[in-house]
């Protein structure tokens, strides 16, 4: 237990507590809302982003995968989560239909598309939350880990998979909403979306669900199984003839990244209240590996501290100079490969180590 | 006397280049044998034969008589209890060197039966064990990359034994280590052997003399020569070939 919640964990941990009690009370229960609404929605979707990076964090920064198509995996889980909302509208919507989304009324559809069946269920959609996401990470893994296609390869073929599904997704016939995607949602298990109240709690969602991956990933880090990871990424032959075979271990550890990542997508699409095509283009999936490069891989806490720093410098920046901040990204990603190779955890555990060290020294002389 | 180890006729090429060319070879069970001879011999290709890495084209590849190693990957090869260690020593280096001992030891290698492993105590003796035999006890905490390059080939040993395999091959064990670190390790092959089936590949002639066994020259492929270390030296082909130069 103690391993599983270690010094850095501890710190993260103790810190998201403080923000899970303080922005919720501050917008909900205070005079004046010193928390606006947005604040709360916004970290909310912080913490989405902060979860996707620990999910590519356990299989770049452990196993050595360079996924590259991440963002996939969070899309579809924000699909699939959209479609119970989109199922949850009924009658409210443009064109009333008790059953039909308006966009399939707008494509003269006659009926719901099968794969649209048992979405008005929430327990279905949570399920399907995690397996849409999973069976896509299973069936890639098992061709690509199975012919040994790794390296850049591997990310090559992850980039290719996300766009591929981003240009299926644009078109009308897929019956995903095409160009728009999914939007005007109402609701959420009968709570009402734009309320204070719902929003809080997803907020709380959010951030429970970054614990549990968190702690997930660090369980399976620290397992057998973890050093068996880590023995594909240093030395992967040496692990093969000590007779693992590697690409079951591969693929394990992709489905679970991948099913993370779903959840993430999944409490992501009611906060920001749409998921359209863009979510799969290219560029989203890059941006993950930049948090995880930037919060220091391999340390999972640091992937997460990485993800909500450069999501607020994204806020920041595209607010008050927005032609700059694909420079400041880029930039930003030159200098951490460059300068900061263990990312900025791994700056300040060194910092820190260095202070510790100096005051120590004298105590031990004066008793 | 039964052969853990037979080949017959194997021929494997890379581009035309034919660099396993009817090369056929009988390991007893228990035997230490030595395998000389010069680059390109195909001594590295025979290696990645017997261990399912490579496949070859021609020429049968049996284990224990019964079992055809042509048909077996990496990890199915280790499965079946052969070890391999590799001319670079490759240990993985993030792990500290107890986690490789770890790695290596004889256990399930199912996905899931990793991912729920506990470490037993017998397990935990055996490691401290090994560690002790390969003299790296006091290392056991240290992440094996901060290990020299001597120690990382121990390492490496100790790994290999830790997977109680029946056939241990083991490639240019003496690269990068000092003369008595030499001298040990053809001690502790000399002791394996007789428990263990041993195959050495070496350059270094002064380590396969004081293996003391049985020596095999290949050249280009095929077996040139065979016998003990100075009947094999009296061969005037490979003098000419191999110690002549």
């Amino acid at each position: 237990m103690t391993r599983l919640i270690d010094k850095r964990m501890g710190f993260f941990l103790i810190a998201l507590f403080i923000a899970v009690v303080l922005i919720p009370v501050g917008n909900l229960m205070m005079e004046g809302k010193p928390v606006a609404s947005y604040v709360v929605q916004l970290s909310g979707k912080y913490l989405c982003y902060a979860l996707l990076a620990v999910a590519l964090d356990l299989v770049w920064g452990y196993c050595g995968i360079l996924s590259l198509g991440h963002g996939a995996f969070f899309a579809l889980g924000g699909y699939a989560m959209g479609m119970y909302l989109m199922r949850q509208i009924g009658t409210r919507g443009v064109y009333g239909d008790p059953v039909l989304p308006d966009f399939m009324v707008f494509l003269s559809y006659d009926e719901l598309p099968w794969f649209w069946l048992g979405f008005d269920q929430f327990w279905f959609a949570a399920i399907m939350v995690m397996v849409v996401p999973g069976a896509l990470a299973f069936i890639f893994g098992w061709f690509a880990f199975r012919s040994r296609v790794s390296g850049v390869y591997l990310s090559i073929i992850t980039q290719a998979m996300t766009y591929a599904l981003m240009l299926a997704f644009f078109r009308n016939e897929m019956g995903f909403g095409g160009n728009n995607g999914l939007t005007d949602f109402k609701d959420i298990l009968g709570y009402e979306l734009q309320s204070d109240a719902t929003r809080a709690g997803l907020f709380i969602a959010s951030a429970v669900a970054l614990v549990a991956g968190l702690l997930i990933a660090k369980a399976i880090a620290l397992s057998q199984l973890g050093k068996v990871l880590i023995g594909i990424r240093d030395a992967e032959s040496r692990t093969r003839f000590l007779g693992y075979r590697v690409e079951g271990y591969k693929l394990f550890v992709f489905v679970v990244s991948a099913m993370m990542a779903g959840v993430a997508g999944a409490l992501y699409t009611p906060q920001v209240g749409i998921i359209n095509p863009g979510e799969f283009s290219p560029a989203n999936s890059i941006e993950i590996v930049i948090w995880v490069a930037l919060g220091g891989r391999g340390t999972l806490v640091g992937a997460a501290i990485g993800a909500i720093f450069v999501a607020l410098a994204k806020t920041m920046l595209t607010g008050w100079i927005p032609e700059i901040w694909l420079f400041a990204l880029g930039g930003l990603f030159v200098f951490v490969t460059l300068f900061m190779p263990r990312g900025v955890l791994g700056v300040i555990e060194e910092g820190w180590t260095k202070l510790r060290r100096k005051p120590t020294a004298p105590k031990e002389v004066t008793p | 006397m039964t052969a853990q180890l037979y080949l017959d006729g194997v021929e494997r090429s890379f581009d035309g280049f034919k660099a396993i060319n009817g090369l056929s070879l009988y390991v007893a069970k228990g035997e230490l044998r030595a395998i000389i001879g010069p680059n390109g011999a195909g001594k590295t290709t025979m290696m990645d034969i017997i261990t399912g890495k490579t496949c070859p084209d021609k020429g049968e590849v049996f284990w224990n008589e019964k079992i055809d190693l042509t048909k077996i990957d990496e990890a199915g090869s280790a499965r079946l209890g052969i070890g391999r260690k590799f001319q670079k020593p490759t240990v993985i280096e993030s792990l500290s060197v107890e986690d490789n001992i770890s790695l290596a030891l004889k256990t399930d290698r199912s996905v899931f039966a990793t991912l729920f492993a506990k470490r037993s105590v017998a397990q935990e003796e055996r490691i401290t064990e090994l560690l002790t035999l390969v003299r790296l006890e006091g290392e056991r905490a240290r992440p094996a990359a901060d290990l020299s390059h001597g120690q990382k080939q121990w390492l490496e040993i100790g790994m290999l034994l830790a997977q109680e395999p029946e056939l241990l091959l083991v490639d240019e064990p003496a690269a990068g280590m000092t003369d008595d670190e030499t001298m040990r390790t053809a001690e502790l092959l000399r002791e394996l052997a007789g428990k263990h089936t041993v195959i050495v590949v070496e350059h270094d002639m002064e380590f396969v003399r004081a293996l003391n066994c049985k020596v095999t020259v290949l050249h280009q492929g095929r077996v040139l020569a065979e016998g003990s270390i100075d009947h094999v030296s009296a061969n005037p082909e490979v003098v000419e070939v191999y110690l002549g130069r």
